[in-house]
């Protein structure tokens, strides 16, 4: 599958604009971060957690734990999957009995991540609350799953692919809409 | 973490893997570890894939260990079992296993008193096998939980000095055993009476050092890292047989033997323990004993291999984004 | 009448190396001459083209198994000596491990009636030396013998007892027979189905010690000293037993040995768990085979002979330590022995003999190419490039490591008793 880069939808200070907004606004709408976690879904969810912790910190001084998720267990749909899909351990160093999560991912597309991701955590215990906070949303749902808190929402075709790369795992910085060449 | 595709279709024997294979195995087993914590032990990974058990030979923790690991997964198992199989009555190895086949499992995990029956089997076979110990050749994730149980415990797997203890002739766990730890540069030293030890286990890897051999029980605990007890089998023949009674004169891993070894170092045994033959019970149950969390790791490598050979519907890497 | 032209002929009882015309007339050699000497005689005869190639006494195999009576699922009389012709060999010699077991003149008698009808070679039967080969009491030797037997044997095991086989040699040696055993002590071999060493170790397939073999062929050679019989090494397989036989040669006991192509071919480490590498005595050591070529050379081997063991395919395609021991190798023994002829490793002389005079001698017969000798001629290739398909061999069994192998020379044309039964 060959791949030709359209647009660039964010440069590297939009990305870091948009995750302090959103830091902000899930500070707003928690009534409180006594019970509040951050879970960043692997593989981009998880810096993208990392940074909006750090940015919780930096405002209010809230520390904010965040944990990883790796969903490959917990898909429907393995047979999407590469003929060898690796594993990546998770780790959430604290227990999600009763906490108020957030899960962070970068782009929300069909929903099935997210769904797999909610089954992960209910594995391991009960949370209070769930909500979930995406870099783009770029719509086609195939399930009934919204985010609540939306770093910018994206008008998308079948044949396109937003790519965020960020610097802890590509090296550069930046959202870019590439399109599928038949 | 390196990523090292495996590139097999089966899991027959550990000899034809290389060390940065085996350490990736390894690294896919430790969210298995992971999973075994939580309060909900059942994932839903392998939901509608079957895995076949096809135990030629009597086997309980095996087959058990093996069995909880599909059902962890959510797949749905098929089992044989030795007794009970139409093998009694005449019916030959590959029909078998085509009757096991031709009801669709997704794999065939199997467990069978010749060498090489694995091997036959996959030879005939599209569907992956897994070798669960195949006569005195091969225990492959025998070998492959030993590993992860040292390297949890010392932190690594490299260099140690590994002593194996008792009929290393017809153990497949002690052949599964020495080839993969030759291939992280463990010093390999087996001990028995000599009738147990041929010379040619000398060279059995052409990994690494040559292993060596001894006759007397304390030498081989002499500075070891690792000790590897094998069992005293009763239904493989130990041959000759040897006075029990001989065998634990010369070869009974007891408090006083063990202190030979390096301060710490680590006591496995595959299981079952026979307390008071080859092992002292004090030993076997003090802090130095690996046995129980052996059992634990095996079922997180067991349910590694599976998800590796079957949890995949095998098309090419879609998009990136399909979330 | 047939009449070989243009051929090269190698003839080791006369040691002739040297183009000649051969005439046949029925089931005799009329004339052997320079070519053009052979006149009007000729003139209604079939010619047969040898150019380029080489013309022999017919071959003989002095070891194969032909299964009939009782076997004839994975061979018959008929379409072993069939695979056999298309081998170059104009004779063979079936063991006696039919069933029932050929221990007796009637049993040899209803093989020879067979044989009348069915073979496409001469059938030398040999018989068992013990009844039901159990290693208990003596055959009826010398009613066989009588009947056509060639050979005394209980292949397939070793003569029980040294006791028993201090009985058969003394009773073979009065009546001129050789007696051929299957080396082996039975407590080595017991439950093994290689050859014990490295690779065997690795498999973790039980395995049986060179020394096997070698144990059972010094207890022969003392029995056969002190009877003075004619004794034959069956499928020798083992340095250490050739060094044996050589000794007894030396020391002039009339002792003789046979080796299999797949020993002179293959060795142990090339087993894995294929069951088509299964066979007793197993492939041996890399020195082993490098001792048998030597020894092929220089004369302590006296014949070369197949071991043609037919199994059906579904008896092999099991676990490798339940599979049954043999594999086929009339067809592919000429091209195996070309190739050890090309690698300068025996003469072609040599070959020759291992195939003819050789296994004569111990049988205690002739085997030349000479007016007035029966017309049994072997016509072969050193050049012609050809591949051994296994699902084409004239055999009904299909079990043989050397399926799609490549040899560079073969069987051309086998006459026996003045008849073509086999022509590329």
């Amino acid at each position: 599958m060959r791949v030709v880069e359209k647009t660039q939808l964010m440069s590297a200070t939009e990305i870091d604009r948009t995750l302090q907004r959103v830091a902000h606004e899930i500070v707003e709408r928690s009534g409180g971060t006594t019970h509040l976690a951050l879970i960043g879904v692997r593989r981009r969810g998880v810096p993208l957690a990392q940074r909006i912790a750090r940015a919780m910190r930096a405002i209010d001084g809230v520390d904010v734990p965040v944990g990883t998720l790796d969903i490959t267990l917990y898909r429907d749909d393995l047979s999407m999957v590469a003929a060898q899909p690796v594993l990546q351990s998770s780790e959430i160093p604290f227990s999600v009995d009763d906490k108020d999560l957030i899960l962070v991912d970068d782009v929300l597309y069909t929903g099935r991540t997210i769904r797999a991701a909610m089954n992960g955590l209910f594995d391991l215990g009960r949370p209070r609350r769930v909500r979930l906070c995406v870099l783009i949303d770029r719509g086609h749902r195939e399930l009934p799953i919204e985010a609540a808190f939306i770093g910018r929402t994206v008008q998308t075709s079948d044949m396109e692919i937003i790519e965020v790369r960020l610097n802890e795992i590509d090296e550069e910085e930046r959202v870019m809409l590439v399109e599928r060449v038949p | 973490m390196e990523i090292v595709p495996y590139r097999f279709n089966d899991l027959l024997a550990i000899e034809p893997l290389r060390a940065d294979e085996i350490t990736f195995l390894l690294d896919q087993s430790k969210p298995f570890q992971e999973i075994q914590r939580h309060p909900l032990k059942k994932l839903a990974t392998l939901r509608g894939k079957t895995v076949g058990l096809a135990f030629f030979e009597p086997s309980t923790r095996t087959r058990i260990s093996f069995s909880t690991a599909a059902s962890r997964l959510g797949a749905d198992t098929m089992q044989l079992q030795a007794e009970s199989s139409s093998l009694q009555k005449g019916e030959s190895l590959l029909d078998t296993v085509r009757t096991l086949d031709a009801m669709k499992p997704d794999c065939i995990v199997m467990r069978h008193r010749s060498s090489g029956a694995a091997d036959f089997v996959a030879r005939h076979l599209e569907i992956p096998v897994l070798n669960a110990g195949d006569g005195t050749h091969e225990h492959p994730t025998q070998a492959l939980l030993d590993a992860l149980t040292i390297r949890d415990r010392l932190g690594r797997l490299d260099g140690w000095n590994v002593s194996i203890i008792g009929d290393i002739l017809h153990s497949r766990v002690a052949r599964s055993n020495i080839h993969l730890l030759s291939r992280f540069g463990c010093h390999i030293t087996l001990c028995g009476p000599p009738m147990w030890v041929p010379r040619e286990l000398e060279h059995i890897t052409e990994c690494g050092a040559p292993v060596r051999r001894v006759s007397r029980v304390e030498e081989a605990l002499d500075g070891a890292d690792i000790v590897l007890m094998l069992r005293v089998q009763q239904e493989r023949m130990h041959e000759p047989k040897l006075p029990l009674d001989e065998y634990v004169m010369l070869y009974q891993l007891t408090q006083d033997r063990l202190r030979l070894a390096r301060p710490g170092a680590l006591v496995l045994h595959p299981g079952p323990m026979i307390r008071g033959l080859e092992i002292d019970p004090v030993v076997a149950d003090g802090p130095q004993s690996c046995v129980l969390e052996q059992v634990t790791n095996g079922l997180a490598v067991r349910m590694a291999l599976l998800f590796l050979l079957i949890g995949h519907g095998g098309e090419e890497s879609p998009a990136k984004d399909a979330s | 009448m047939l009449l070989i032209k243009g051929g090269r002929l190698l003839d080791p009882a006369s040691g002739t190396d040297a183009a000649r015309e051969i005439l046949i007339d029925g089931e005799r050699i009329v004339a052997v001459e320079a070519p053009g000497k052979i006149d009007a005689r000729s003139g209604d005869a079939q010619e047969i083209d040898a150019a380029g190639l080489i013309v022999a006494p017919g071959f003989i195999d002095m070891h194969c198994h032909l299964r009939e009576p009782g076997g004839e699922n994975s061979e018959t009389i008929e379409t072993g000596t069939r695979a056999a012709a298309r081998g170059g060999f104009t004779a063979v010699c079936p063991m006696p491990n039919t069933r029932p077991v050929h221990d007796n003149a009637s049993v040899t008698r209803a093989i020879l009636e067979r044989a009348q009808s069915a073979a496409h070679t001469r059938v030398w039967p040999i018989g068992a030396a013990s009844i039901g080969s159990q290693g208990e009491a003596l055959a009826e030797i010398a009613a066989m013998q009588k009947s056509g037997v060639v050979a005394v044997s209980d292949d397939g095991h070793p003569i029980a007892t040294a006791k028993l086989l201090r009985q058969v040699m003394d009773y073979c040696r009065s009546l001129g027979m050789p007696v051929i055993d299957h080396c082996e002590d039975t407590s080595l071999a017991a439950g093994a189905s290689m050859r014990e060493g490295p690779s065997s170790i690795r498999t973790g397939v039980r395995g049986m010690p060179a020394a096997t073999e070698t144990i059972g062929v010094g207890r022969d050679i003392q029995i056969a000293e002190l009877t003075g019989c004619r004794f034959h090494v069956a499928h020798l397989s083992a340095r250490g037993s050739l060094e044996m036989v050589r000794a007894a040669k030396h020391k002039g006991l009339t002792v003789s040995c046979e080796v299999t192509p797949h020993h002179f071919t293959m060795i142990d480490e090339e087993v894995g768990y294929d069951t088509h590498r299964k066979m007793n005595p197993p492939l041996g050591s890399r020195e082993d085979r490098d001792a048998l070529i030597e020894g092929l050379a220089d004369g302590t081997v006296d014949a070369i002979a197949t071991d043609h063991a037919p199994h059906e395919p579904a008896t092999k395609e099991v676990e490798f330590d339940r599979a049954p021991f043999g594999i086929t190798g009339f067809e592919t023994a000429l091209g195996l022995a070309l190739e050890l002829v090309h690698a300068k490793k025996i003469g072609l002389a040599r070959m020759v003999e291992l195939f003819t005079t050789g296994p004569a001698r111990v049988l205690g017969m002739q085997r030349k190419i000479a007016a007035g000798e029966p017309a049994d001629i072997t016509i072969f290739s050193t050049e012609h490039r050809w591949t051994f398909r296994a699902a084409e061999s004239a055999s009904k069994s299909r079990n043989t490591p050397f399926d799609g192998r490549e040899f560079r020379g073969g069987p051309m044309a086998t006459i026996v008793a003045g008849r073509v039964v086999y022509r590329r």
